[in-house]
């Protein structure tokens, strides 16, 4: 008996995966040469599996800022944001993101899993109601588990499933529906407004979380529900710094006029350590950029067409029909095609993720390949050619 | 005898999931001895929703594990409503 063994069965799984040259649960990134490539093991490689979707990792600014903060504040607040560890970097980035949304508050956590488990956990209250995707990311689940509340699932992305159910919670009760703009494993957006007009004819608040989406969605990069217009249909939005924004760290917006209580009551908010200075002043930084990168946000699209149309001309077998996000996901009929077609990949010089099942939807097999908008054209081009070298040399039956 | 109304109910909704066709009892474990994977019982779950017209909240979902759990919790719902 011993409290390890209930995941002997995760083990003998692991274990299975026939991985010879190289395993994609301990990569290492031994030297990052751009937004768009490093060395992994000895060779240069193209990065397509990061979520660096604006290539903000290396922008002028933003470092600079970063550099300039911990020369000034020094390398951490060492406490939490309501004791010693509110500066005036976190006063400001709160102020630039609230401006950034055009809403009234906005809170910083130290990541964004945080800021999905600190509003999440504190809005739903032992009488009230949560609404969610089953497709939500774990800190969604994670977050409504931390609350009182009672968690009432709908089928990914199905408006009437959705209102089947809300239509059977008490009426009077309170009730917040969670919903993704961009859901990360497969690449595919949400039908966002009808979500939100269903929700709102129910009497739901509403929070979206524009992790995937913001940066390159909208005109400004707010996000998905900019570019559909139902910004006024939200009641609390939830982000990231560490996908488009290009660090670590993440926010919460609304214009509730009692917004700012969550501040004494989050606990995801209140007992961990703020951001570092460093952290906060890029940020600061990376956003204001984004807001003004309309032409980033244009070549991220074209990468993302281009790259789906390539794989999809070569005859892959892709998740979406058509580029809906810079996430392109190639399913692979099993996990020994994906651990296969992963690691020759990477011999090849190109890394992506390989996603599995918990991670993916209904146990799916998935290399999940991300565009940058910092990826030329010819490096679009060579990850197209070397997707096709890679299925000829593993066997891997393309349908063109 | 609500219950075994239920419990035969239920049982339709599971026979085209059971596989491996083993003898459905009030102590079948879905995981156990149906092996059904989470998504697999996420479908289940909003097929037993919409037979009963109820909510089966995530919350209870940790609570059954047998058949006769899944019984007891829907006659509770449905007493309560």
């Amino acid at each position: 008996m011993d409290l390890l063994d209930k995941f002997d069965a995760t083990t003998a799984l692991r274990d299975s995966l026939p991985f010879t040259k190289a395993d994609p649960f301990t990569v290492v990134m031994d030297e990052i040469i751009s937004e768009t490539e490093a060395m992994i093991g000895g060779r240069h490689t193209i990065l397509a599996g990061t979520n660096n979707y604006m290539g903000m990792t290396f922008n002028q600014e933003a470092i600079k800022a970063a550099k300039d903060a911990l020369d000034k504040f020094g390398t951490g607040t060492t406490g939490s944001r309501v004791l010693n560890g509110t500066y005036g970097g976190h006063k400001a980035l709160e102020a630039t993101i609230a401006d950034f949304y055009g809403m009234d508050h906005c809170m910083v956590f130290s990541t964004g899993y945080q800021a999905n488990l600190g509003l999440i956990s504190a809005l739903g209250g032992k009488d009230d109601y949560i609404i969610i995707d089953a497709d939500s990311h774990a800190s969604i689940y994670d977050g409504c588990t931390m609350s009182n509340a009672t968690i009432v699932r709908f089928k990914h992305n199905d408006v009437a499933h959705m209102e089947k159910r809300l239509k059977r919670i008490p009426e009077g009760a309170n009730k917040l529906l969670v919903v993704e703009g961009m859901y990360s494993m497969l690449g595919d957006a949400a039908p966002l407004k009808e979500l939100l007009e269903v929700g709102k004819k129910y009497g739901c608040m509403t929070l979206v979380d524009e992790a995937h989406s913001m940066g390159f969605c909208g005109e400004k990069g707010r996000g998905i529900a900019e570019e559909l217009d139902v910004e006024h249909l939200v009641d609390f939005f939830v982000g990231t710094f560490s996908k488009s924004v290009g660090t670590v760290g993440g926010f919460a917006v609304s214009n509730h006029p009692k917004f700012d209580v969550l501040r004494y009551v989050s606990r995801p908010y209140i007992f961990t350590a703020s951001l570092p200075p460093s952290v906060v002043a890029s940020a600061t930084a990376a956003i204001k950029a984004i807001s003004r990168s309309g032409n980033r946000r244009a070549h991220l699209w074209e990468n993302a067409r281009s790259l789906h149309a390539g794989l999809k001309k070569a005859g892959f077998n892709l998740c979406t029909e058509t580029a809906e996000s810079p996430i392109i996901a190639v399913h692979l009929p099993d996990p020994m095609m994906g651990t296969k077609f992963w690691e020759q990949l990477l011999m090849e010089g190109v890394y992506v993720n390989m996603a599995a099942p918990p991670a993916t939807p209904a146990g799916m097999f998935l290399m999940r390949v991300s565009v940058c908008a910092q990826h030329t054209s010819d490096q679009i081009n060579e990850i197209i050619k070397r997707f096709i070298t890679t299925a000829e040399k593993v066997g891997l039956t393309l349908n063109p | 005898m609500a219950n075994a109304q239920t419990f035969e109910t239920i049982c339709a909704l599971i026979t085209p999931l059971n596989k491996k066709n083993i003898a459905l009892g009030p102590e079948t474990t879905f995981a156990v001895d149906l092996e059904l994977d989470s998504l697999t019982v996420m479908d289940l779950v909003a097929d037993i929703e919409d037979e009963f017209d109820i909510l089966l909240p995530l919350n209870l979902l940790p609570d059954m594990e047998t058949i006769q759990q899944v019984v007891d919790a829907v006659e509770k719902i449905l007493a309560s409503e």
